[in-house]
This record gives structure tokens, C-alpha cells and sequence, in this order.
């Protein structure tokens, strides 16, 4: 699958979490060569320089795990964006690496699995669940996304932190399309699968890359699943706000 | 993440005046009961800037407060006419506030990582025009870092952004929050929508309410650019056609609506500029009924409540208000004035 301009995504106001590294850089690569207006959030200054300049998206650096990081993301995403049609939640983190059993994990790797891959995004969609509304009464949809995975559904001995916040990032993900279709918001989980990422080099060290699912290929992915939801295939045609 | 310093915003309380000046005592938690099927909530859907900025004057090395006060061009995050102030912060009252060091014009401040120039110096040695340097997106970087909300000393505590976006907060284009969105939680729209009772949004940027120079707080509010979505004048129309109501959260989408409407009413899309103030002698165009803040006799907003309502019903509104110590200010309970029916 290539890279290309794309009538359906151009003009569509992307944030993309996790936006340096694995499948949230191939997001951001793939959103700009297709013609989103995208920002990414990623922790390190250097990763979101070099990603920004290579994209041409707007880099923001900042942690979806600190609550006083959140609202001045959401600042620098809707004031750079000018509103904001999808919002991808993909940053994540494993918790303790090497994995380890739920009874050998520590509280504070739970707790910091949890403030990443649950309260995190959780945050950042309330701060931006405003503009998302706004980009839906404006006709232009407003979607989310919440990058799941099987460890969500199945039980993997020693996944225990991060599949029971990725399990409750779905449900919250579940819940929250529930109560958002009124305002027009949709929510959906999308599971990427084992991809060959700095993530999941760090969880299976021993695994084979060349078995592994590529980024971009589940980035592909990814943006359909944004667009089949999205209430009309052409956003482009709708005005754009100054 | 309501902060535990700021009342409850749910719990607030809500006075609610009829069309023939008659007064009722609610709960906020009541809104969601109130209008009929067929009325029109317009709300203002602003998210509000960090527009205090702390630094030094570099000519002189003097502490100044930066606040930002408006847009040069609407949107854009590289100009803005500002007020200056010197040492100290919130906590003390405006009006006690040092004056800012003289400003010349192409002095630079240095707030934090952002550094601005002083464009020029308006008529008042407070009042200047001043331009960042920088890209866009580095600006507002430095804004998120740096900027604190605006907020005044019957506050103490720091407010955080959080405190200070509404629930709809979209866009940063406010410079103070559009307060009377605060009584406005998800469940109270949900209501309304299945009720029958229509919401669209406007963009206003609500300015700097006080500044605690007589002579400047005497200019306010500063001219206030806006952005009427064609949804939204799509939706008025559609409500004057069936007899409803609009109904504006706060004085902002009042002055929006007004400035946008022609002599008939109708409200046209796009963006305007609401310039100059809405009183007794205003006959409103577009909007039949207010929610806004508990406010005090002699203010702006209050002088804008004249032209929904005559002045012995304000005047009782407001003995009432302090009688059954309603709480004023942008975080206290909220008033709910419908438009004088004609005697």
C-alpha cells in the first residue's frame, strides 16, 4: 500500500498521540502524504522536531500520562488545527518491561499503565470532546479513536497491567459511543495487530520481525476504519471555518 | 475536575424571570426542564486562552503582567492588543495593581519562552498593541506552556485551563471564558435534544471584563470578533419560522447575534466584529431570552440585561439576588432573563 494524496482525508484535522515511533508515526506519515491537516503529541522534544520536519505535521511534545500536560495539548491541537474533526488515541505504554506476572508486578507500573493507556486518553477526550462535538454540528463528523488490542480481550499471562488498561479502554471506548451519539461523536476501538514497533520489541524481544504485521499497513487500516465511520466520504466539500 | 476552591458549578443555583417580570428561584440542574419544544440554545462555543503572561520589560528589566485583551486579526495568535500591569499578580485587586513600566514602542518583553514586541502604545500608558515573535504553532506553544488564565482576586487559588473551558469549549478564541456556558453540562444538552430543543453554537471572543483603570474599563467591552457558522443561521431561521425562541448563553452570543442581525432579524453566516455596547435603548433583533451571570448594577453586562428587561424588574432581580445572597462573579449562579413582553 502506498502513500497517497487521498479526496477523502484531505482537510480532515487529525491529533495523533504517540505520533514519533511504530504505528502512530506511520499515522501521521500516512494522514500528511493523504492531505490531513495533522498534530501529533509525542514526550521527547527531539523525536517530535525531527517527525514534524519530516511530515510537515505540528509537533507538540507532551505526555498524555500527565494531567497538567493535557489541556495545553488540546490548546496547541485545536489552535493549530483550527478545530478538530478525529482524535487517535494511540500512546501507549506496556507498563513493566521485561512482562511480568500480575503478582510480580508493582502498583506503580499498574498505576502508570492505567494514567497512560485508560485516564490519559480519557482526558484528552474530554478536553477535546468540545471541538469534536463542534466539528459534528459543523457536518464535518467527529470521530475517536482508541488504539486497542487483543491483549483487551484475551488473557495473556504476563500482559496483566497493560491488557487490563487496554480491556478498559475499550469498554470506556464502548460506553462512550453510547452516550455520544446525540452530540454526533463516534467512538471506536481499533486493534492494529502484532506489529513490528519499538512496543512490541520491548514486550517479545525473541519474536520475529518478518512475522509481524508493518506499521503503515496498520496505519492503512486504521484511517478506513476512520472513514467508514465518518458521517460523509468527502469532508473537503464542507466550508471550512477561519 | 471542578477544583475544590470554586463553588460547585452544578449545585448552582438559577433565578429565572418571566416575560411578565415575574421572578422564580431554581436550581441549575433545572435547566434542563425548562424551554419548549421548538426553542433554539445558542451558546458560545470559545475555548478560553491562557492570556495572562508574566515576564520582564527588558529595556528596564521591570516585572510586567501581560494580558490579552483582543485580536488584531480575529484567530491569529501573533498580534493582540494587550493590558500591561507591573509587579505583583491576581491577587491583588486590579484597581490596586502597580503600573506597568513605561512601554515604548519596539521594547521587548520577555514572558517566559515567549518574547513579544510592543507594537505601539495606544491612548493609555496600559493599552498597547504588541506582536510575538515566532511561528504560529511556536506561539501558541509558549501560550500552553507559559500563559495563565485570567482571573481575578475573589479567586485565590491558580486557576488551572480546565477551570476555565466550558463544556462545548472548541477553539481557543476567548480571552476570558464565556461564563454563562458553565451551567451547561453534557446531560442538559442530551436533555434538551430529546426534548425537541435545538443547540447551535457561535464563536465569540470574549474579552477582558475589567481592567481596573476607570478610564479603560469605561471602553470595555473592546470590539469582539465572532464567527457564525452557516449551521447556526440556518437554525435561527428555522426558529423564527416555527415561533420558537433563541436563547443566548451568555452576553456574548448576545452581542454576536446582534451585530450579525439586519433590521429584520435575520442572522447572516460568517465572520463580523460585535463593536460598541447593548442597552436600554437596543431593541434586540434575534434573541428573546438570556442566560447569563448574577451581575451588579452599572456594569456592561448588566447594562446589556436593560434591553431584555425594564429597570424596576432589574431593579427587584437584583434585591432579591443579594437578599438571598446569589453568588456574582464568572464561577457564581446564573440568572435567566426572558424578553419584556411588549406593554
Amino acid at each position: 500500500m502506498t502513500m497517497q494524496y487521498n479526496p477523502a482525508i484531505k482537510g480532515l484535522r487529525v491529533a495523533v498521540t504517540g505520533g514519533t515511533s511504530g504505528l502512530g508515526l506511520a499515522l501521521v506519515r500516512r494522514l500528511t502524504a493523504a492531505g490531513a491537516r495533522v498534530a501529533f503529541v509525542a514526550r521527547s522534544a527531539a523525536d517530535v522536531e525531527r517527525t514534524a520536519t519530516e511530515t510537515g505535521a505540528v509537533g507538540i511534545v507532551g505526555d498524555v500520562g500527565r494531567k497538567d500536560d493535557i489541556y495545553p495539548m488540546a490548546l496547541q491541537i485545536t489552535g493549530n488545527l483550527g478545530g478538530l474533526d478525529v482524535l487517535i488515541n494511540n500512546a501507549s505504554t506496556l507498563g513493566p518491561t521485561p512482562l511480568v506476572l500480575l503478582a510480580d508486578t508493582e502498583c506503580e507500573h499498574l498505576e502508570e499503565a492505567l494514567s497512560v493507556n485508560v485516564v490519559g486518553p480519557f482526558r484528552l477526550t474530554k478536553a477535546l470532546y468540545g471541538a469534536l462535538a463542534s466539528s459534528a454540528r459543523d457536518g464535518r463528523g467527529g470521530t475517536v479513536v482508541n488504539i486497542s488490542s487483543d491483549a483487551a480481550l484475551n488473557a495473556y499471562p504476563e500482559w496483566g497491567a497493560y491488557g487490563a488498561s487496554k480491556a478498559a479502554l475499550r469498554h470506556m471506548t464502548s460506553i462512550w459511543d453510547e452516550e455520544s451519539r446525540d452530540a454526533g461523536i463516534r467512538f471506536l476501538s481499533v486493534d492494529p495487530g502484532d506489529m513490528d514497533t519499538p512496543l512490541h520489541a520491548l514486550a517479545d524481544p525473541d519474536s520475529d520481525p518478518s512475522t509481524l504485521k508493518r506499521p503503515a499497513d496498520s496505519a492503512a487500516e486504521v484511517i478506513d476504519a476512520v472513514l467508514t465511520a465518518h458521517p460523509n466520504n468527502n469532508v473537503a466539500t464542507h466550508g471550512v471555518r477561519s | 475536575m471542578i477544583a475544590a476552591h470554586l463553588p460547585d458549578r452544578k449545585s448552582g443555583r438559577l433565578l429565572a424571570v418571566d416575560a411578565d417580570g415575574g421572578i422564580q428561584h431554581l436550581c441549575r440542574a433545572d435547566l434542563s426542564t425548562l424551554f419548549r419544544s421548538g426553542d433554539l440554545v445558542v451558546a458560545n462555543d470559545a475555548a478560553t486562552l491562557p492570556a495572562s503572561l508574566h515576564g520582564q520589560h527588558r529595556p528596564t528589566g521591570e516585572p510586567v503582567e501581560i494580558r490579552l485583551a483582543a485580536f488584531v486579526t480575529a484567530g491569529d495568535p501573533t498580534r493582540f492588543l494587550a493590558i500591561a500591569f507591573g509587579a505583583g499578580d491576581y491577587h491583588t485587586l486590579t484597581e490596586n495593581r502597580a503600573k506597568p513600566p513605561m512601554l515604548s514602542p519596539g521594547d521587548h518583553l520577555l514572558l517566559g519562552p515567549l518574547v513579544a514586541v510592543v507594537e505601539s502604545v495606544l491612548d493609555h500608558p496600559r493599552l498597547l498593541k504588541l506582536r510575538f515573535q515566532g511561528e504560529s504553532s511556536e506561539i501558541l506553544a509558549g501560550l500552553a506552556q507559559h500563559g495563565r488564565p485570567i482571573q481575578y482576586a475573589h479567586v485565590p487559588a491558580p486557576l488551572p485551563l480546565w477551570d476555565v473551558w466550558t463544556s462545548l469549549a472548541a477553539e481557543p478564541f476567548a480571552f476570558e471564558a464565556p461564563s454563562a456556558g458553565f451551567a451547561l453540562d453534557w446531560q442538559t444538552l442530551t436533555t434538551w435534544q430529546r426534548r425537541g430543543i435545538e443547540l447551535a453554537t457561535l464563536t465569540h471572543a470574549a474579552g477582558i471584563s475589567s481592567t481596573g483603570d476607570t478610564d479603560l474599563d469605561a471602553r470595555l467591552p473592546f470590539d469582539e470578533p465572532y464567527i457564525i457558522p452557516g449551521n447556526t443561521a440556518a437554525a435561527i431561521r428555522r426558529t423564527r419560522a416555527r415561533g420558537g425562541r433563541v436563547i443566548a448563553i451568555g452576553t456574548t452570543v448576545v452581542r454576536a447575534l446582534e451585530a450579525a442581525a439586519t433590521t429584520h432579524g435575520t442572522v447572516h453566516p460568517g465572520n463580523g466584529v460585535a463593536r460598541g455596547r447593548i442597552g436600554p435603548e437596543t431593541r434586540l433583533r434575534v434573541t428573546d431570552t438570556i442566560l447569563t451571570g448574577m451581575h451588579e448594577p452599572g456594569e456592561s453586562h448588566f447594562e446589556l440585561l436593560r434591553a431584555f428587561t425594564d429597570d424596576p424588574v432589574l431593579h427587584s432581580v437584583h434585591q432579591t439576588a443579594v437578599e438571598r445572597r446569589y453568588r456574582t462573579h464568572e464561577f457564581g449562579d446564573s440568572l435567566l432573563i426572558e424578553r419584556r413582553n411588549a406593554a
